[in-house]
């Protein structure tokens, strides 16, 4: 079937392609870095940039699913995304991700420098090579090390601003890194039929549902204190430090429920998912909140 | 009694799109033309903004 010729898909299903909700916390994330970023770019240049990162982290959401439709397909939480759902083409989706990440790596480089348009072509080359083609299917610690690609984006944010990526840049980095492990393992302990189903290797598939817990209570208290960083590093004052703290504190707590929760009780790995995303989002919220405020920096 | 297709022979739709096959294509023909707009309309801004007035004043 000539699928261009016949094809029903309309731009919404395109646009459902860049993984929209993802792009969102993109946007957001890569915004604060470029707000705590020292150094000045025009309003309108910055505008252009932060569009170019979402775009480009949109393109490799396309390319994602581009690879992962036979995974998609089995999954009840993405059986319904646009390649699976018959509507659009894989090899539409794949001309579409290519065609966008090349012109967002080109639009972030005339908007704003060569440093930050080779830190987001490199986090598309991650998320689409190192993460989707080559790890997802390998290894339980899949989305440990394809977190970074996640993490990235404040630190693409920094450099378009700064033309550089100096280690506070890297510490917001490492929030999101160290918090991608129990946010998606506290998903994959409720999805893990799901993932089981389409071969996917992650953690409580692999390693069962006890060592998963264990895991996320890990990470909980290792990220707890990397949360604190921005403050101890001099980029964050007392209000983020109190967000921080608090929030933390209550990402350990609900972790220790899913660690002494029975193995067949996803009621509070559910809690912890959804307070994971308000986590991320209240801290860099904070960050971003004491810069506009002039409060610090 | 229908005859049975062969790989050769063109579908029904192939003489016609379908009123929502027109449509869809309408809608991702107008989505196309709005982003190189909007494409262009940025790579412009861009290059007001970063040589502005100086563009003559560049070295070749």
């Amino acid at each position: 079937m000539d699928s261009t010729q016949f094809s029903v898909a309309g731009p919404r299903d395109y646009f459902a392609l860049l993984k929209p909700r993802v792009m969102s916390l993109v946007i957001f994330t890569a915004l604060v870095g470029m707000v705590a970023a020292p150094g000045s770019l025009h309003p309108a240049l910055a505008a252009i940039a932060l569009l170019a990162i979402a775009v480009g982290a949109g393109a490799s959401g396309a390319l994602n699913m581009w690879w992962d439709a036979d995974i998609d397909a089995v999954m009840t939480r993405t059986a319904r995304r646009p390649i699976p759902s018959g509507l659009v083409p894989r090899a539409e989706a794949a001309a579409f991700g290519g065609f966008l990440s090349i012109l967002s790596v080109f639009l972030l480089a005339l908007a704003s420098n060569y440093v930050a348009a080779g830190l987001l072509a490199f986090t598309i080359f991650f998320y689409v090579v190192i993460y989707s083609m080559w790890l997802k299917r390998l290894t339980p610690q899949n989305i440990v090390i394809g977190g970074a690609a996640g993490a990235l984006p404040p630190v693409v944010g920094w450099a378009a601003v700064s033309g550089d990526a100096p280690l506070e840049a890297w510490v917001l980095f490492a929030i999101i890194f160290l918090w991608t492990p129990p946010h998606f393992w506290a998903l994959a302990l409720f999805k893990s039929g799901d993932y089981e189903r389409a071969g996917v290797p992650m953690m409580p598939v692999v390693r069962g549902g006890r060592s998963t817990r264990r895991q996320i209570f890990g990470y909980a208290l290792i990220l707890a204190v990397a949360g604190l960083a921005p403050y101890v590093v001099g980029m964050a004052g007392l209000i983020y430090l109190a967000v921080a703290a608090s929030f933390g504190a209550v990402f350990i707590g609900l972790s220790w429920r899913v660690l002494k929760a029975a193995d067949d009780d996803f009621g509070s790995a559910k809690q912890l998912f959804a307070f994971s995303i308000l986590y991320l989002f209240a801290l860099f919220a904070a960050i971003l909140i004491e810069q506009l405020a002039g409060l610090h920096g | 009694m229908a005859e049975p297709q062969n790989a050769n022979t063109p579908s029904p739709s192939a003489y016609g799109l379908s009123p929502e096959e027109k449509k869809k294509r309408g809608q991702r023909n107008i989505a196309i033309a709005l982003a190189l707009g909007a494409f262009i309309i940025l790579v412009f801004l861009v290059t007001i903004l970063r040589i502005g007035g100086a563009v003559a004043e560049r070295s070749f």
